[in-house]
């Protein structure tokens, strides 16, 4: 078996007194799509900058396609391809000649207009980046990304801020990657995002990998239990879900019970059997299999978004 | 260098789409030009066409200066956007996007030069054109400096403002300590032996040199040197304290090591001070200015013998 084609072994970064990456650990095998979620500020950007060789490495290792970010320099720069959080071009310059531009840079390069054609992009062919929209913004970068034909990408909050029609277009070009067998790492703070797209995910959470594995392998090891959602009438008291049958877990979040159960039916059953007993009533019952964002709050107490 | 020539072939083409660009490099040095040449060259020397060539090394070289604050500002703006960080990603060095930003900016100075000189000849009514390879020299070697001194400003400040500010301090004193706007002469004489330390005063002597007393390059010996060994001290300090990133500060090591871009000047302009020919031919060309004889002709011993 091949080295995998991204090690990062320990790897720390610090900002003055911050220490934004506390020896994280994880690999990426050549043509998986791997996912970095957590919430903001969690250190995800931060890794991947190392990665990317923007920012040096305070302590740990770090291997790209067999290369250090940081020595490597320019021959590094050849093999990757990049989407930083926030992509600024200047006002006037058009869309075909910044793919133009940047692919010149490069030994081994993408013809821009069949990037453009890809990329949907071929309409705003002439129009000045000022003129684009977020999510042609966003195209164009990943756009230029590709334009060396990489064997790794990195992508940093890919779908940030940009409408939900925008993000499926971006989630269906990160897919043609995976077909195509390039090695994608992305960061992200959408559950729906890291579950469909990535392969394997770490969780990350203030500068740690708190756990790594498939989405399906987080959700199944999240107790192996099923997620209930309960709003009430009004506040059950102290414990008393926690104690309903079947019931692992119980937390409290934004004014709803999330309780995690090993069966649903005898928890619903007893669930009801309580409220008549206390002379509350079910305002809203949701019930769903365990998602990353469940793993994330058992792990850490906290939502994503928190 | 193919991705330097890449980068100045995209940045002039930028630059030409950029309305303040076309204002600042074409427009501005245009309204300067009728100013001294068509206005003060008429109050100072009426009736005398040589006053139009002897104000047109002032007008040639705040035209050129102006290197010294686009590129700056262009530099913190793109680096303050993120547009640096997006070039780093990129197989490109610091030293390409430098000199790329250095080499567009000579290529777009050269026609503003070439319509001043034709708008001095046929509508101002010029009498001779002054030596052309003396002033090409100071236009290239000028243009390399003051825009390396822009970007040695862009690699110690931070924000636009900062580098607003530090331009502003630093452009007063090239514009009104030079003799680009007053003569040095007329300035008091402690004034006008600082002026000897600054850049400008090589760059407007030089272009006055070549306009009223006709030298060539090989004249111009102390202002080509000074204005060459800041360039390559500039350049060589601006691309090792080349920020790509927003909030990367620059030290108090780094502000340190801008500072001995001064070095050539102080040491050249104590030469200049003490037995300097250019400090002693300016002199007489002002007084040449004041008599407002006829200019030198060709057969002067003072003519570029290259020419």
């Amino acid at each position: 078996m091949s080295a995998p084609i991204i090690q990062v072994e320990k790897l720390i970064k610090v900002y003055g007194e911050v220490q934004a990456v506390r020896g994280v650990s994880f690999t990426v095998e050549e043509g998986e799509v791997f996912g970095l979620l957590g919430p903001n500020g969690a250190g995800k950007t931060s890794i991947v900058e190392v990665l990317e060789g923007l920012r040096n490495a305070d302590g740990g290792k770090v291997s790209v396609c067999g290369l250090n970010p940081e020595r490597a320099g320019m021959a590094y720069k050849q093999e990757i391809g990049a989407v930083l959080q926030s992509t600024a071009l200047p006002e006037k310059m058009r869309t075909f000649e910044a793919l133009k531009l940047f692919a010149s840079f490069y030994d081994r390069r993408r013809d821009p207009s069949d990037l453009l054609n890809r990329f949907g992009l071929e309409e705003k062919r002439n129009a000045f980046y000022s003129q684009l929209s977020g999510g042609q913004k966003q195209r164009l970068a990943l756009a230029m990304a590709l334009v060396n034909d990489p064997k790794v990408v990195f992508l940093d909050e890919p779908t940030a801020g940009l409408d939900p029609q925008v993000r499926r277009e971006i989630y269906q070009i990160i897919e043609e990657l995976r077909s195509e067998n390039k090695t994608v790492l992305l960061t992200t703070h959408y559950i729906e995002e890291a579950e469909r797209l990535c392969d394997r995910v770490a969780i990350i959470d203030y500068g740690k990998v708190i756990a790594t594995g498939t989405p399906r392998e987080l959700t199944q090891g999240s107790a192996g239990t099923t997620r209930i959602e309960v709003r009430l009438a009004r506040a059950a008291s102290d414990g008393v879900l926690r104690g309903l049958e079947g019931v692992t877990s119980c937390k409290e979040s934004e004014g709803a019970y999330v309780l995690h159960s090993s069966s649903v039916p005898r928890t619903i059953v007893a669930l009801v059997k309580q409220l008549e007993s206390d002379g509350n009533e079910l305002a809203g019952l949701e019930i769903a299999r365990p998602s990353l964002e469940d793993v994330f709050l058992e792990l850490t107490g906290r939502r994503l978004r928190d | 260098m193919r991705n330097t020539w890449i980068l100045t072939v995209e940045r002039m083409r930028l630059a030409l789409r950029s309305r303040p660009f076309i204002f600042f490099s074409l427009v501005m040095p245009l309204v300067f030009e009728f100013l001294y040449c068509g206005l003060f060259a008429r109050i100072f020397w009426p009736g005398n066409p040589a006053g139009v060539r002897i104000m047109m090394g002032p007008v040639l070289a705040i035209t050129v200066m102006g290197s010294f604050w686009g590129l700056s500002i262009q530099l913190v703006m793109f680096r303050e956007m993120g547009i640096l960080r997006r070039f780093r990603l990129a197989p490109v060095g610091a030293g390409a996007m430098l000199a790329s930003s250095i080499l567009s900016n000579y290529f777009l100075t050269l026609p503003t030069v070439v319509v001043e000189f034709l708008i001095a000849k046929w509508v101002l009514q010029m009498d001779l054109w002054g030596n052309l390879l003396g002033v090409w020299a100071m236009v290239t070697l000028g243009s390399i400096t003051f825009a390396s001194l822009g970007l040695i400003v862009a690699s110690v400040t931070s924000t636009m403002q900062t580098t607003q500010a530090v331009n502003n301090l630093i452009w007063s004193a090239f514009l009104f300590l030079s003799g680009a706007t007053l003569p040095l002469q007329i300035l008091p004489g402690w004034l006008q032996h600082f002026s000897w330390y600054l850049p400008a005063t090589y760059l407007v002597t030089g272009f006055q040199r070549s306009m009223i007393a006709y030298v060539g390059p090989t004249q111009l010996g102390p202002a080509i040197l000074a204005l060459t060994s800041c360039t390559l001290i500039a350049f060589v300090i601006s691309q090792q304290l080349f920020r790509w990133e927003p909030e990367a500060k620059s030290t108090t090591r780094a502000k340190l090591w801008a500072l001995s871009t001064i070095i050539p000047f102080l040491l050249i302009g104590t030469w200049e001070l003490w037995h300097g020919e250019l400090h002693k031919s300016t002199r007489a060309d002002f007084q040449l200015m004041q008599r407002m004889n006829p200019p030198h002709p060709p057969s002067q011993p003072q003519q570029d013998p290259n020419r």
